[in-house]
């Protein structure tokens, strides 16, 4: 459980951290460490060089604009978890950090780390592309954005650059004021791997009229996805058959996704746990959103 | 290269190769051997260190990552206030509640337990399980270490000290 070896380089600036990427093929970035030197010691990762980010300015700061919540890629998850403007304004961020890892490696791990490792059963990714997040990076010298939908595109395997370092994470506000979030999974046990996981997160108008539901799944497949519901819900309406319906909508979208077998679940064990915890995750949305109105 | 790391406040130097992790370097070049090297992958919490307070592991850690932090280890757990083998109240409630056996997994215990109760002073059961989700124990069943974790809490907050106040 050694790393086999290494050069390490500390830049002080995004710029010389490319062109350290840029001249080092096979370097690779290290932020809070918590999955890239567990894969060094295992030797499934054996850079010739790694570059510590830690030590860029401007890199682990959370800042607000008026629409939206700008979360810098080396801030800690322990430090995300505690934000007050992300308790706030990203209410399912903030449920989903508390299942990331546990407090030791939250302590730290990063938010932007998690997202370029892009673990398929990863929390963090998971609501990136419930909330439709936008990934901010620099790469030789430019600035260039990825919208989380279609940035991961398979296990570990993301649309990143060679060359590019994410610098930041661009999540808007919620434009109503009745928001309602959701997040469940499950594992074999506390802060193990998810074998499946949901987010939701609902926004309703002043009448409690569903305005946009937003469902993603993650850990069952090889990229968290988002699942488009056909279904109108009216929290202040009748709710009798809210239920069946969202059953029966949560179904008839699983059917679009390629459930993945492994050693510790099998497809149809996924699909089933993934459908139940959609459901939990849009009820604990649209519970919130009901106690909200008056 | 060369670095030189804060532990439980002295500055230890050395001329290290970069894939040295932080545990390494506690153990062999700073020579405290109570930080102990289990599954050297973040799995296992036996290695559990405080960096600036805050529980981590330092088998997930780099030695040079860790420049510029201070680092605390079971041997300066209760600062320096206290002579050498002389318990903490964490340590203490640890024997009292039978919350070791063997003893492989206590260091990282202990630290992961005082910093929830550096920020949690009184805490519930639940809270002393997520606090101590990363560590695992072979022998105990964990029980006994909940156990000796609240009535480590109970005592910090002067609920139950000794009769005799000591």
């Amino acid at each position: 459980m050694k790393s086999a070896s290494f050069d390490y380089i500390r830049p002080e600036t995004l710029d010389a951290a490319c062109a350290c990427l840029a001249s080092h093929p096979d370097a690779r970035i290290i932020a809070g460490g918590q999955s890239l030197v567990p894969m060094l010691a295992m030797r499934l990762a054996r850079p010739s060089m790694v570059i510590d980010i830690a030590h860029i300015d401007g890199l682990s700061t959370i800042q607000e604009t008026t629409d939206t919540v700008v979360i810098g890629a080396m801030v800690r998850q322990a430090a995300a978890l505690s934000d007050p403007m992300i308790a706030k304004h990203l209410p399912l961020l903030a449920k989903a950090l508390t299942h990331v890892g546990h407090p030791p490696t939250r302590a730290r791990g990063t938010v932007g780390g998690s997202l370029v490792h892009a673990d398929p059963s990863a929390e963090i990714p998971l609501v990136a592309v419930t909330l439709g997040a936008n990934l901010r990076m620099r790469e030789a010298g430019d600035d260039i954005a990825f919208h989380a939908e279609e940035f991961f595109i398979g296990p570990m395997l993301t649309l990143i650059p060679p060359t590019a370092c994410l610098f930041e994470i661009c999540f808007a506000k919620p434009s109503s004021a009745h928001v309602g979030t959701g997040f469940h999974e499950i594992a074999a046990r506390r802060s193990d791997y998810a074998l499946a996981a949901a987010a939701a997160h609902i926004e309703a108008d002043d009448t409690g009229a569903v305005q946009d539901l937003r469902l993603a799944i993650g850990g069952v497949s090889d990229f968290p996805q988002r699942l488009p519901l056909d279904i109108h819900i009216d929290v202040s309406g009748d709710m009798t058959d809210t239920d069946t319906r969202l059953t029966t909508a949560i179904d008839a979208a699983l059917d679009s996704v390629d459930f993945v077998e492994d050693m510790h679940a099998s497809a149809s064990y996924r699909r089933r746990v993934a459908a139940e915890l959609a459901r939990r995750a849009v009820d604990d949305a649209l519970r919130e959103i009901a106690q909200d109105l008056p | 290269m060369n670095i030189t790391i804060d532990i439980n406040g002295k500055d230890v130097t050395a001329s290290i190769e970069p894939r040295v992790t932080l545990l390494d370097f506690i153990r062999d070049v700073a020579g405290l051997k109570g930080t102990h090297a289990g599954c050297e992958h973040g799995v296992c919490g036996a290695c559990t260190v405080l960096l600036d307070g805050e529980a981590v592991r330092s088998c997930l850690i780099l030695a040079a990552q860790a420049e510029g932090n201070s680092i605390t280890t079971i041997e300066a757990v209760d600062g320096t206030a206290r002579q050498p083998g002389e318990l903490s109240v964490i340590q203490d409630a640890f024997c009292e509640a039978h919350g070791l056996q063997c003893g492989y997994c206590t260091p990282g215990m202990v630290l992961a337990a005082k910093t929830l109760l550096q920020h949690t002073p009184a805490p519930s059961r639940e809270q002393v399980r997520e606090a101590i989700s990363g560590n695992i124990c072979r022998c105990t069943g964990y029980m006994q270490i909940i156990d000796a974790i609240m009535l480590a809490a109970e005592r910090l907050q002067g609920l139950n000290q000794p009769a005799d106040g000591a």
